[in-house]
């Protein structure tokens, strides 16, 4: 298990590192940054930029660092005379044939080629011929290439062969004339293509749903879990003016690599819904009337009294939210259940037990964990005489019919649920982009996102509704903070036992009783 | 495609003795010429007893790096488990060399008997022929002999009744010159595009199909069974005295502005002066010879001066200013204009980059652009500098050395004839290509 550690020197700082490892991410673990294009630590070796030349002392020739395994005692050059020198004469080619069109450029300000040229490359440009040029090319599913900005790192053809095992895009034609070609009848349909949109360095790979939207630097970052489906892949949510832009995959080896699927980075699109509910309402002679906060506690309490807590909570609530709904469940002897929307289970054969899942929800092992019933018709055990909350919950044509025996509606959610006729109590809450919490995912991953933006109008997470109303019928729930529910959590659930927020971190830990990871 | 000449009578004939004979195309016309005696030895006796001649015979790659085989041979771990497999480069691609088109021609045997010795000695059942795809008769020819051979029993499952398997596959080339770098080559093979592969690993560790692999040149090949037939000794004997680092003869296939332009089999050490001037037969009529390229377009271009008083093997070349390469000599005369060679060349690097490293993809094109410029006579002072400062760039910095290659012929073109792109520059001559004289 403990393999010998190499050590080396990288830029005058000793590293060790186990065997094998290349000089890349030596570096890294050095804290320094070689800086390089066609290397990605989630896809093979090419070696093709050039860019990561550095100086190996006793080594004749610069040695490309990511093809450059660690020996004993090397003593690494990174910023050395004659390794810039190298990297200021690639940035000069790879820019010569360039558009240099970065105020129109949807990668500006994310470029890697602008970043490096900045840092290191020539002020000015010695080329005086024509540039080579080729046309815009639509590959298909939501990516757009633009050949021109290409530097031909191979990302994108890497992914695709030896990650998404779909041979999809080639280098076509050879020399100066080289760009990105797809096979013929072929297009960028994989589920998981649009990952090359983030793999390519520079601005040559686009979203189409991405294009001409935003500028890097406008956006907002926050650090998330996706929602699409039980994978609970880590990502990044990018706002800008409290409106949501888009999803980007966040590294996380033990879930998702590096890499999101499609249907995941489109589900952004849910979250910036217009018909958002704003204030909490209760049903009065003259309608839904807004209302107070206190009011509605107070109504939604009333509405409880001497009933059936009949809850149905959608897989996609935070396990904070889950766990106080699960409280106002046992309190009123009352009955938990979801229903988890199934879709076509699509892998991401590179990477072990990646996937996007059949199961379209994040957090459906966290509602069994707190005792809630995944069932197909979730409403069928519904009574007249309960109290049905309806939490975030989709309702279905059957769902409607059923939801019609309950003798009281209480709705805690963000949106008003399509085709619900009447509901006593609208407690409007917030999305996960507006809210801090945590999901569990299939393998028992507990893992905390962080609120990217500000909620509308009135809206409150539901688990601080949530002890409002339960703090009001009598039970005790100081709760200031997402980490005191789930403080909470973890000491009445022994499936949480042991587990916080600052141990969680950002990348997660599983659940008592779970390997480390899905992929360890 | 030119009739082979009558041989020069300085000329020393081992490999292309039965050039034009076309009687020893056949199996039966082979081995009446002694032909497969060689490989029904080498299969009685021991790999490493071969390898170990080859070895003591001094025997240099002749493919343009001049590594010496037998050391290269060794590297193969017999008895590894593994599956071995032995590469003819055939890919014979280089700009001015055309040697083992004639070895292929007239002579396919001598290349099936040498790779099925080569095979043996390092343990492999399995050699490919990767032939250049524009090689359409060498194909032809080859295709058919190992047919033949297969047939009579010479190679095959039980080669030459020794109960060992030796098989020999010729694989046709689509035309890409980067598919004679070795790795390309093994690509192109197994099938994918043929682009080099970072080394290490080395093809003796992880070559063909991931499995160890050697890789030699078809004039290599073929002059082993001479080696094995007439002893290390014999072979080591063709050199210079005073140099025993390069023996035994070397096919030079001369093109250009050459009286009698062919391949010419000399032994090493044989002086350049003489070679173009008597065995070649001199500048055309009424020109003088201004500039050679050695060997193969890869090669620095020297002047005459330089290449008159050179040596003709491995080290009297370096120490003239350039390499011995693949041999393939390109002769210039006063009525070329070096910054248009240097152009043409330059192009058909740029042409034939792959496109896997940066330097090489945008530097060969660039290199191109700024050359012809000068050549159309728009070319500027900092031009030159330029052009020195990309070829730094390209040099010793990429996967393979085709880029090295391109900043070659600019550097050492520039080194010598620096006058005659100033003249373009300052338009003191009115165009780049000279008047051509009738011969």
């Amino acid at each position: 298990m403990t393999a010998p550690m190499v050590n080396l020197t990288i830029e005058g700082r000793p590293v060790a590192v186990p065997p094998g490892t290349n000089l890349v991410e030596a570096a890294k673990q050095a804290g320094v940054l070689i800086p390089h294009y066609c290397y990605h630590p989630g896809l093979p070796v090419a070696g093709v930029c050039r860019m990561c030349l550095v100086e190996v002392e006793k080594s004749p020739k610069l040695a490309p660092a990511c093809a450059t395994a660690v020996a004993e005692g090397q003593v690494v050059h990174v910023h050395s005379e004659k390794a810039r020198e190298a990297r200021k004469g690639v940035l000069e080619m790879l820019l010569i044939n360039h558009p240099l069109d970065c105020p129109i450029c949807d990668q500006s300000g994310e470029c890697e080629l602008q970043d490096y040229t900045y840092q290191e490359g020539r002020a000015d440009s010695r080329y005086r011929e024509p540039k080579r040029f080729n046309p815009v090319e639509d590959f298909g599913g939501d990516v757009m290439y633009v050949p021109n900005r290409c530097i031909l790192c191979t990302r994108c053809v890497r992914f695709m062969d030896d990650v998404a095992k779909d041979t999809v895009l080639n280098v076509t034609e050879r020399g100066d004339r080289a760009h990105i070609g797809k096979f013929e009848g072929k297009d960028l349909t994989h589920p998981w293509a649009a990952n090359v949109v983030d793999l390519c360095p520079v601005g040559a790979l686009l979203s189409k749903d991405f294009l001409n939207k935003a500028r890097a630097w406008e956006l907002d970052r926050t650090a998330s879990v996706c929602t699409g489906c039980s994978q609970g892949c880590n990502i990044i949510v990018e706002t800008r003016d409290n409106v949501v832009m888009r999803f980007r995959p966040r590294s996380n080896e033990a879930v998702n690599e590096f890499f999101m699927c499609d249907h995941g980075r489109m589900n952004y699109r849910g979250l910036n819904r217009r018909d958002r509910l704003e204030v909490p309402t209760i049903l009065g002679p003259r309608g839904h009337e807004a209302v107070d906060w206190e009011v509605a506690i107070d109504a939604a309490v009333r509405v409880l009294k001497g009933k059936r807590a009949y809850v149905l909570a959608s897989p996609n609530c935070s396990n904070e939210t889950l766990h106080l709904l699960s409280r106002l469940v046992k309190k009123t002897n009352g009955v938990g259940s979801f229903r988890v929307d199934q879709g076509i289970e699509a892998p991401l054969p590179g990477v072990t037990d990646l996937a996007l899942r059949a199961d379209r929800a994040a957090n459906g092992r966290g509602a069994e964990l707190v005792g809630f019933t995944r069932n197909e018709t979730p409403l069928a055990g519904l009574q007249a005489g309960d109290a049905l909350i309806i939490a975030d919950h989709a309702l279905s044509r059957a769902d409607l019919e059923m939801a019609g025996r309950a003798s009281a509606v209480i709705v805690l959610s963000s949106t008003m649920p399509a085709g619900l006729a009447r509901a006593d109590v609208v407690l409007p809450t917030c999305t996960v982009v507006e809210e801090e919490g945590s999901f569990t995912n299939l393998r028992g991953r507990v893992q905390r996102f962080l609120q990217a933006k500000a909620a509308p109008g009135l809206a409150r997470p539901g688990w601080y509704v949530l002890a409002d109303v339960l703090q009001a019928m009598g039970e005790s729930t100081a709760f200031f903070l997402a980490r005191d529910v789930f403080q909470d959590l973890a000491t009445s659930n022994p499936a949480f036992a042991g587990l916080s927020y600052d141990q969680l971190g950002l990348r997660g830990l599983p659940i008592a009783g779970q390997a480390a990871g899905v992929a360890s | 495609m030119g009739f082979p000449h009558t041989p020069h009578p300085r000329e020393t004939q081992v490999l292309s003795t039965h050039f034009g004979d076309a009687d020893a195309r056949s199996v039966d016309g082979w081995k009446k010429r002694g032909g497969y005696q060689a490989l029904a030895n080498a299969l009685g006796t021991d790999p490493v007893a071969i390898q170990n001649v080859v070895k003591e015979s001094g025997l240099r790659g002749r493919g343009g790096a001049g590594f010496p085989t037998g050391l290269k041979w060794s590297f193969m771990k017999l008895g590894d488990g593994k599956p071995h497999y032995l590469c003819c480069n055939a890919d014979e691609s280089e700009p001015g060399t055309f040697k083992d088109r004639e070895i292929m021609r007239w002579t396919p045997h001598a290349l099936i008997e040498g790779c099925a010795i080569g095979a043996y000695a390092i343990g492999a059942e399995d050699c490919f022929i990767y032939i250049r795809g524009e090689f359409t008769e060498p194909l032809q020819v080859m295709e058919r002999a190992c047919a033949d051979a297969r047939a009579a029993g010479v190679i095959g499952k039980n080669a030459m009744g020794s109960g060992k398997t030796v098989n020999v596959w010729v694989h046709k080339g689509a035309g890409a010159y980067i598919c004679g770098e070795e790795t390309a080559l093994m690509n192109s093979i197994e099938g994918k595009r043929g682009n080099p592969r970072i080394k290490p690993p080395f093809p003796a560790v992880a070559g063909l199909f991931g499995k160890p692999t050697t890789i030699n040149n078809v004039e290599t090949l073929t002059a082993v069974p001479h080696i094995l037939n007439r002893g290390a000794d014999w072979y080591k004997k063709m050199s210079r005295p005073d140099n025993p680092k390069s023996t035994g003869t070397k096919l030079w296939s001369v093109c250009g502005n050459i009286a009698r332009p062919g391949n010419y089999e000399v032994e090493m050490g044989f002086p350049f002066g003489e070679f173009l001037q008597d065995v070649c037969g001199g500048a055309p009529k009424g020109r003088k010879i201004k500039a050679v390229i050695p060997g193969g377009s890869s090669v620095p271009v020297i002047p005459w001066e330089q290449a008159a008083a050179a040596v003709m093997d491995y080290e009297g070349m370096v120490a003239a200013g350039t390499m011995l390469g693949s041999a393939g000599c390109i002769v210039m005369d006063d009525a070329q204009s070096i910054p248009r060679q240097a152009a043409r060349l330059a192009r058909f690097y740029a042409h034939e980059s792959c496109a896997q490293c940066t330097q090489c993809r945008e530097g060969t094109a660039w290199t191109t652009k700024i050359l012809e410029r000068i050549c159309a006579g728009d070319g500027t002072a900092e031009d030159l500098d330029t052009l020195l400062s990309i070829g730094d760039n390209m040099t010793g910095k990429t996967i393979c050395v085709l880029s090295d290659s391109c900043a070659t012929v600019v550097s050492s073109a520039l080194q010598y004839f620096r006058p005659e792109f100033e003249a373009l520059i300052k338009r003191t001559t009115i165009h780049a290509v000279p008047q051509v004289v009738a011969r």
